[in-house]
C-alpha cells in the first residue's frame, strides 16, 4: 500500500462529508486563528513599547518622593513632601554622572483663550526636561533661565492645546492664554509627538517654569519629582548611586533607615513594561492554546463517531485486502488533513483578524513567521495525537464483525 | 483435471460464547477445482457463512488445514491474509456494501488501490473492463445512491472481479433482490463461470442450486451431501420465461 493511494482514499472520504469536515475543523480554525491574532497583538505591543522606550532615551532616571513616615503613618503619594528644590540643585551641581536634570511639579486645570477652553496639564520644569523627554520646539522658543528665576508667566504649549484654543489657525506665539485664573504668554509651540502606547496624547500639555507652578499655581515648597538623564546608559547605575547619596545626605537620613525617595531608571521601567507585555502575550497565547486543545478534542470526538459510523466501510475495506495499518493510516491522514486544513484557514483568519484590529483599533501588531510555522507544527501534532485513538480503534476492528455491523 | 483451487482438510471452527462453545464447523473437508460453480446450501445456522469466511481468509479455522491456490492459510498472520484476500479473492455480499456517495468506477477500483503494483491508468482500465463485464459499461460515473439494487449488486460483482481473483465468494448475493433481478445476477454468474471463473455461492434458495455445477449441503457444521449437477439450467432462459412485470 503506497502513501499516495492512502492519501487519495482519505481525501475522498473527507470530501464525501464536507460539512462535517468543516465542523470538525472549526475548533482548530478558531484555535489557530486566535493564537495568531493574540501573538500578533502581544508581539506588536511589545515592539512598540520597546521602540518608544528607546526613543525616550534609555538613560533617563526618575526620582519621586516616597515612604515618608510620620509617627508610623505612611503618607499618600501626594502628601509626601520630601523632595525639595535644593535636592534638584545639588543633583544638578554635584552629580558628575548626570547631564540633564529638571524638577517636575505638575498641575491640571482648564486652559482658556477667548471663547475656547480645554482641560490640560501644566508641567512645571526646566528647559532641560524637554531634552530629556525628547520634545522639540517648533515655533518660538523655550522659556529662559531668567523666566525660571522670576517665576515668569510664560509657557510652551503642545499641539493639541494649540488646536483647541486656536481653531482658526492664528499664530499662537505671543498670545496670552489663561490657565485657571493666571494669564500665560505663549513663548513656544512644541513639535507633535502623537500618542504613546498607553494611548496617552503626548501633545496635550503645557510646559512652564517650575518656579511658576510652585509659587503661583500650587503655592508649595516641595517637588513632585526630579527627572534627569545619566551621561550614558552604562553609567545609569553610578548616577543612581550618586543621586541616592546626595538625597540621603540632604534629607539627613541615618545609616540603616529607609530611603524617603524612589529612584527608577528607564531601563528598569522598560524591563518592567516589556515583562508586563510578555506576561500578557503568554496569557493570551495560553488562552489560545487551550482553544487549540479543545479543537483537537473536537477532532477526536468526530473521528471517533466517524469510525463507529463507518464500521461497515472499514469491514469492506478489510475484506478486499486493506491491512490494519492501511486503515490506521487512512484515519490518521484524515485527522491530520482536517487539522492542517483547519490550521491553514485559521492562520489566514488570524492574520485578517490581526489586521482588522490594527485598522479599527489602531493597535500595533506584529505577525512573526515563527508563530505561523509553530501553528502548523502544532496542528499536525494535534491531528496525529487526537486522531490516533480513533484510528487505532478502526484498525483493530474484526472484519467479519465490522461487515455484519448495521 | 483442472487445478485444485480450494482444499479443505477437516476444518473445525469453534466459537466461545460465554462459558459455552459453539461448534459452527465440525470437520469439513472438500476440494474445489478451477472453473467450478459451487452452491453451498443449508438451513440457517448450519455454518455456511462461517465456512465462506474461512474460505475468504477473513477467519481462521480452529482446527484443520486450508489451502487456497496451493497456499496454506492457517499459518498466515493477519497482514498476509489481507494480502491474500486482495490478490486471490473476490467477495460479493448480500447487501452490496458499496461505499456511499462514491461512483461505480471508484467502488470497483477499491481493491486495486490496496495493491501498489497498479498504476492509476491500469486501475482505471481494469475497472472499466470489470464494469463492462457486468454490463454496466455505461454507468461508470453513477453514484451508488443513483443505482437500483440489481445495479449495485452488479457493481459489487465487478469489484469482486477486478483483481482477477482465483475464486469469487458470494454470500446470499441474491438475497436482497427480487426474482427478476436475482435471475439477472444469476445470468451474470453463469456468464462468469463460462469464462472459466471459479465461483462459490452461498444460498438458502434450492432453486439457485439448479444453475450451478455442484451443490454442497451443510447441516450443523457438517457436509451432509456433495453432488454434481447432471442437468444445469440456463438462467438466461429462465429469465426470458419470467412473466414481464408491469411498469
Ligand atoms: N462470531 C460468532 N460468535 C459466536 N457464534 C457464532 C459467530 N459466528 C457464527 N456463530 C455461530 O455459528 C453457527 C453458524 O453460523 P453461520 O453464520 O455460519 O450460519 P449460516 O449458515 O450462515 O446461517 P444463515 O443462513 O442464517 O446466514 C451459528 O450457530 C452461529 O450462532
Ligand atoms: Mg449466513
Amino acid at each position: 500500500m503506497n502513501f499516495a493511494n492512502l492519501f487519495r482514499i482519505a481525501l475522498k472520504a473527507l470530501s464525501n462529508n464536507k460539512f462535517r469536515g468543516f465542523l470538525t475543523m472549526l475548533g482548530i480554525i478558531i484555535g489557530v486563528g486566535s493564537v495568531i491574532t493574540m501573538l500578533a497583538i502581544g508581539q506588536g505591543s511589545k515592539k512598540s513599547i520597546q521602540a518608544e522606550i528607546s526613543e525616550m532615551g534609555s538613560n533617563m532616571i526618575m526620582i519621586s518622593p516616597g515612604a515618608e513616615r510620620r509617627g508610623g503613618v505612611r503618607m499618600s503619594r501626594d502628601d509626601v513632601q520630601t523632595l525639595k528644590v535644593k535636592d534638584f540643585e545639588d543633583i544638578r551641581d554635584n552629580c558628575k554622572y548626570v547631564t540633564l536634570v529638571s524638577p517636575t511639579v505638575n498641575a491640571s486645570g482648564q486652559a482658556v483663550y477667548g471663547a475656547n477652553n480645554t482641560p490640560t496639564s501644566v508641567y512645571g520644569v526646566t528647559q532641560e526636561y524637554l531634552d530629556i523627554r525628547g520634545y522639540k520646539v517648533k515655533d518660538g522658543d523655550v522659556f529662559s533661565d531668567q523666566d525660571i528665576h522670576t517665576s515668569a508667566k510664560v509657557c510652551v504649549v503642545g499641539q493639541t492645546v494649540v488646536d483647541v484654543l486656536f481653531p482658526g489657525g492664528e499664530e499662537p506665539v505671543g498670545k496670552v492664554i489663561r490657565f485657571g485664573s493666571i494669564p500665560f504668554r505663549i513663548v513656544g509651540v512644541l513639535e507633535s509627538k502623537g500618542t504613546n502606547t498607553m494611548g496617552q496624547d503626548q501633545d496635550d500639555l503645557m510646559f512652564v517654569p517650575y518656579t511658576t507652578v510652585m509659587k503661583r499655581i500650587q503655592a508649595v515648597t516641595y517637588l513632585q519629582g526630579i527627572t534627569c538623564s545619566a551621561i550614558s546608559e552604562e553609567y545609569t547605575d553610578q548616577a543612581i548611586e550618586e543621586i541616592g547619596a546626595i538625597l540621603r545626605e540632604n534629607h539627613k537620613l541615618k545609616e540603616g533607615t529607609e530611603d524617603d525617595f524612589n529612584i527608577r531608571s528607564q531601563q528598569e521601567l522598560s524591563s518592567m513594561m516589556t515583562s508586563t507585555s510578555d506576561m500578557m502575550s503568554t496569557l493570551l497565547a495560553a488562552v489560545a492554546a487551550i482553544s487549540l486543545i479543545v479543537g483537537g478534542i473536537g477532532i477526536m470526538n468526530i473521528m471517533y463517531v466517524s469510525v463507529t459510523e463507518r464500521t461497515k466501510e472499514i469491514g469492506l475495506r478489510m475484506s478486499i485486502g486493506a491491512k490494519g495499518r492501511d486503515i490506521l493510516s487512512q484515519f490518521l491522514i484524515e485527522a491530520t488533513l482536517l487539522s492542517v486544513a483547519g490550521g491553514v484557514i485559521g492562520v489566514i483568519l488570524g492574520i485578517v483578524a490581526a489586521y482588522v484590529v490594527k485598522v479599527l483599533l489602531s493597535y500595533p501588531i506584529s505577525i512573526s513567521t515563527g508563530s505561523i510555522i509553530l501553528s502548523f507544527v502544532v496542528c499536525t501534532v494535534i491531528g496525529i495525537f487526537f486522531g490516533w485513538y480513533p484510528a487505532r480503534k478502526a484498525s483493530n476492528l474484526d472484519p467479519i464483525e465490522a461487515l455484519r455491523y448495521e | 483435471m483442472g487445478k485444485e483451487v480450494i482444499k479443505l482438510e477437516d476444518i473445525k471452527r469453534d466459537f466461545k460464547v460465554g462459558s459455552e462453545v459453539v461448534h459452527a464447523l465440525r470437520g469439513v473437508s472438500f476440494s474445489i477445482m478451477e472453473g467450478e460453480f459451487v452452491t453451498i446450501m443449508g438451513s440457517s445456522g448450519s455454518g455456511k457463512s462461517t465456512l465462506l469466511n474461512t474460505l475468504g481468509c477473513l477467519d481462521t479455522p480452529t482446527y484443520g488445514e486450508y489451502y487456497l491456490d496451493g497456499v496454506a492459510v492457517r499459518t498466515m498472520n493477519k497482514d498476509q491474509r489481507a494480502t491474500l484476500r486482495n490478490r486471490k479473492i473476490g467477495f460479493v455480499f448480500q447487501n452490496y456494501t458499496l461505499l456511499p456517495k462514491t461512483t461505480a468506477i471508484e467502488n470497483v477500483e477499491l481493491p486495486l488501490l490496496y495493491n501498489p503494483k497498479y498504476s492509476r491508468k491500469e486501475r482505471y482500465d481494469m475497472s472499466v473492463e470489470a464494469l463492462k463485464a457486468v454490463g454496466l459499461g455505461d454507468r461508470l460515473e453513477h453514484k451508488s445512491n443513483q443505482m437500483s439494487g440489481g445495479q449495485m449488486q452488479r457493481v459489487a460483482i465487478a469489484r469482486a472481479l477486478v483483481n482477477n481473483p482465483a475464486v469469487i465468494l458470494a454470500d446470499e448475493a441474491t438475497g436482497n433482490l427480487d426474482t427478476r433481478t436475482s435471475f439477472e445476477v444469476l445470468v451474470l454468474f453463469q456468464k462468469l463461470h463460462s469464462e472459466g471463473r471459479t465461483i462459490i455461492f452461498v444460498t438458502h434458495n434450492p432453486e439457485i442450486a439448479m444453475y450451478s455445477t455442484r451443490t454442497i449441503t451443510l447441516k450443523d457444521g457438517r457436509v451432509i451431501s456433495d453432488e454434481y449437477n447432471g442437468k444445469i439450467l440456463d438462467a438466461a432462459q429462465a429469465l426470458a420465461s419470467l412473466p414481464v412485470e408491469k411498469e
